[in-house]
This record gives structure tokens, C-alpha cells and sequence, in this order.
């Protein structure tokens, strides 16, 4: 525990509780990003899976990718600026469909966007239905400034690693740090275990 | 790219003072604090403040420091009292010189500006915004850079300008320097623009040319900071060479939401 702030009180909601360590509630949808938001057309969009040597392995346009089975996950978010919102709702590919007939040892994924942001993840944390590219939120097409037309949504971590703008997956047979994470950020980046600074365990 | 600047010990929590408080602003003040063993920091970067209540609870925000790089380990913050917010309304008006306050940092290493850059700077602030591009102002005077800077910052009205004395001498004493403003509510007497948000013919006539490949730096509330990015990148600027820092949603600024 840290010193006393003298005269400060606090203001502790019920849902205080339920939030990982350090986090506040903001009904809001704030944004952080690194540089100008990217307009990426439909026509010209794609989502692309390569191997660690860069070799293209699957390619998917708006069409092909919009014709895929999509779901519709209900997800809190926790950004690692201490806002999270609870119960966001979202309409996206899976990861489990997009990587089904990937045949691959790799145990990481280098993300890449437009605009060229990058973040890496372990390939498990893709699978088991709880990672998604995403193209709907709250009932309409995903903003821009969200990450529109569609963004990476991993939301067990923290909200930087759904990287905005996706436009593929990059295997990689050993974890090497994105953007941020080169940056001095975690290169997991869990929320519960608070996991915000590379210095954090 | 830039590297990791906020590893190592920088990144423990500290027991500052606060040494100095200056309102700015009605609602914006000013918070020195002395930090022991402080290693320095870059125009840009931002600190974490953390205050703990009696009973152990605690609530941590981000803000960007204001101050230059210096030698005596005071490091400044400016923090805009949010009518709904938990810790600046403290930090504002609670708080008083010989305080203590939890604080750790540097932290950041992508929205700075460094001695050694020697380019062209664009410095465009809305509201609170100006403060981590009052530290590059600052610092770029502290080393004597040569790097030419102008900076457009948008503010509400006249009274909510921050630093604006010392921004009037630095752009008075050095030719370095160009300061204009938009102003969005309330323009000043006789000022010959009328109020109104940053637009194409501003960003035209109060920023370097973008034939001079400038560095940008573009931080306040989301719509200023997409609006703006979208003047620049439609009047030629290199994307890659816009840096933004965007504080939360409907103005929230420096509480980052």
C-alpha cells in the first residue's frame, strides 16, 4: 500500500469490485492511437495469414471474409490508460475459423495494420473462441477511429493488443515485441495480473 | 523507431513533494514535485500519479509532464479539474505545497520530441493538450535547439489559455518559435479571425509547408485530434510523420478519460 493521500477519499462504485486491478469504469469509448486513423476502402481491404518466413498462406478480401460464419460476442474491454468498459457487443470472425486450416508450429502471431501498427500474441490466446476480427460494434459498422472497417478484438488482454485496422497475422516461431510493446509495454499485457510495463511481471 | 525509454528502475513508484502550485487557469493548475533520485525524462513523456485513501484504496491517472528535463528533479504537471473527476478535483484543490505524492515514471517513448531531432517541428494543442507540447517547447529552449518550431493551439477562449505569458515571451525573444491560435468560443478584441475550430485555411496559413517534411505532434480530446490529423494528411503531410496523443472521450483530456 502507498503512503496516505491526505484528504482524499475516493469515489468506489459496486463495479469497482468486478474490474482488474487499477482499472475505473468510463462509460465512454475512448480512443488511443499512435498516428493519424487510417481510411482503408472496402475494395482495397484484405486480411492475409503468412507463414514466419512471409510467405502467404490465406487471403481473404471484404467479400470472401464477410462470407464467413461471424459471431457476436458480448466483452468487457480494459485499456491499459486504466479505463474499461463493461459489456460491449460486437459482431466478427472468429479466430478459430480463420486459422482452422492453418497447419502451423508457430506459437506466436506478429498482427499488422494499415497504417503500419503491429502487436504480438501468443497463437493460443487466438484460439478457444475468445479472439475475433471484428467488424460490427453496438449494432453498426466499426468506426474508423475503433479500428473500422475491421479490427483484431482479444479481449482477455489489454485493449492494445486488438490491434485497429487489422490486416493479417504474421506466424512466428518466437515472440518478438510489436509497437508498443517495443516501446517499454508488457509483451503479454494481462489485465488481471497488471501486467502494463515490460518491468511488470 | 524509438527505443524503450520506460524500462528499468524509472518505472518504480516514488515519494514526491509537492514544492510549488500555480493556477493556471480557473479550472488548471500547476503541480511541482520534487522527486528524489529522479534520472530525467524526454519532452513528451508522462508520469503516473497514484493517491490512497485511509482505508488502502487507490486510484492511479496519467499525466503528461509540462516541464523540461532538468537537473534539480522537479518535475511539472499541469492537471485540468474535470467536474466529474475523482483524483484532479484533489489534485486541483486539495492538494497543498509540502504534500506528498506517489508518483512513477518516465513513461512513454513515441510521443516525444529529443534533442538530437533537428527537423522542423508542428506543434498543434486543443485545450489541455498543450501540455506535453509546452515540454517540447521547453525543452527545446533548455538545450538550445536550432529546430525550428510553430505551434497552433486551439483553445476555448482567451482565460483558458495555459502558460500563455511565458508562451508570449518565448515567441517574443526567438525567432525559432511561432505561436498562433485558434480560438473556438471567444476570440480576443480586435482579433481578426472569428471563433471557430482549426480548419484547411488555418492549418494553411499557420503551419510549416509540408514540403519541409515537419515532425508533427497533434494531442487533445479525440475529435480535435481526428479532425486535425485529417486537415494535415489532406494538405500533404507524411502520415508517417504525425505523431498524436488522443485523452479520452468528450474532452476529458488530461485525466485520459
Amino acid at each position: 500500500m502507498g503512503i496516505i493521500s491526505r484528504g482524499f477519499s475516493g469515489r468506489r462504485t459496486n463495479e469497482s469490485a468486478n474490474l482488474p486491478p487499477g482499472q475505473y469504469l468510463t462509460t465512454d469509448f475512448p480512443v488511443l492511437s499512435a498516428g493519424p486513423t487510417p481510411h482503408i476502402p472496402l475494395d482495397r481491404w484484405e486480411f492475409t495469414i503468412r507463414d514466419d518466413n512471409n510467405a502467404l498462406l490465406r487471403r481473404w478480401d471484404w467479400k470472401s471474409f464477410r462470407e464467413l460464419p461471424s459471431e457476436t460476442p458480448t466483452v468487457d474491454l480494459h485499456c491499459v490508460t486504466r479505463w474499461s468498459k463493461l459489456r460491449t457487443t460486437w459482431e466478427g470472425v472468429s479466430l478459430d475459423t480463420l486459422l482452422a486450416s492453418v497447419q502451423t508450429n508457430a506459437s506466436y502471431v506478429m498482427a499488422h495494420s494499415y497504417g503500419d501498427y503491429s502487436t504480438n500474441l501468443p497463437i493460443d490466446d487466438l484460439k478457444g473462441r475468445k479472439a475475433w476480427i471484428a467488424f460490427r460494434f453496438d449494432g453498426k459498422d466499426l468506426e474508423p477511429e475503433h479500428g473500422g472497417p475491421a479490427r483484431l478484438l482479444v479481449p482477455h488482454l489489454y485493449l492494445w493488443k486488438s490491434a485497429k485496422w487489422v490486416r493479417g497475422l504474421q506466424l512466428m516461431l518466437q515472440d518478438k515485441p510489436g509497437f508498443w510493446e517495443g516501446l517499454g509495454y508488457h509483451l503479454y499485457g494481462d489485465p488481471w495480473r497488471e501486467q502494463r510495463y515490460s518491468v511488470d511481471k | 523507431m524509438a527505443g524503450a525509454t520506460i524500462l528499468g528502475r524509472q518505472i518504480m513508484w516514488r515519494v514526491g513533494t509537492v514544492v510549488a502550485l500555480h493556477d493556471e487557469t480557473a479550472t488548471a493548475r500547476t503541480l511541482t514535485v520534487e522527486v528524489p533520485d529522479w534520472s530525467g525524462h524526454l519532452a513528451g513523456q508522462h508520469i503516473d500519479v497514484r493517491l490512497t485513501a485511509a482505508d488502502g484504496y487507490s486510484a492511479v491517472r496519467s499525466y503528461s509532464l509540462a516541464s523540461a528535463p532538468n537537473s534539480e528533479g522537479h518535475v511539472q504537471i499541469t492537471v485540468e479539474r474535470l467536474p466529474n473527476g475523482e483524483v484532479s478535483p484533489y489534485l486541483t484543490q486539495i492538494i497543498a505545497r509540502g504534500d506528498r505524492l506517489e508518483v512513477r515514471g518516465p513513461i512513454g517513448g513515441w510521443f516525444v520530441w529529443r534533442p538530437e531531432q533537428v527537423e522542423p517541428v508542428q506543434l498543434i494543442a486543443g485545450g489541455s493538450g498543450i501540455v506535453p507540447l509546452m515540454a517540447m517547447i521547453r525543452s527545446r529552449k533548455s538545450v538550445g535547439s536550432r529546430s525550428q518550431f510553430r505551434l497552433l493551439y486551439s483553445v476555448r477562449e482567451p482565460e483558458a489559455v495555459f502558460y500563455k505569458n511565458e508562451l508570449m515571451a518565448l515567441a517574443e525573444d526567438d525567432l525559432g518559435l511561432a505561436v498562433a491560435y485558434a480560438y473556438t468560443r471567444k476570440v480576443p478584441t480586435h482579433w481578426p479571425r472569428p471563433p471557430g475550430r482549426i480548419d484547411a485555411t488555418l492549418i494553411r496559413n499557420a503551419t510549416w509547408p509540408s514540403v519541409l517534411a515537419p515532425t508533427c505532434y497533434v494531442c487533445g480530446p479525440t475529435s480535435f485530434v481526428e479532425s486535425v490529423t485529417e486537415l494535415l494528411t489532406a494538405s500533404g503531410y507524411e502520415r508517417n510523420k504525425i505523431r498524436t496523443e488522443r485523452f479520452g472521450a468528450t474532452g476529458a483530456k488530461n485525466e485520459r478519460a
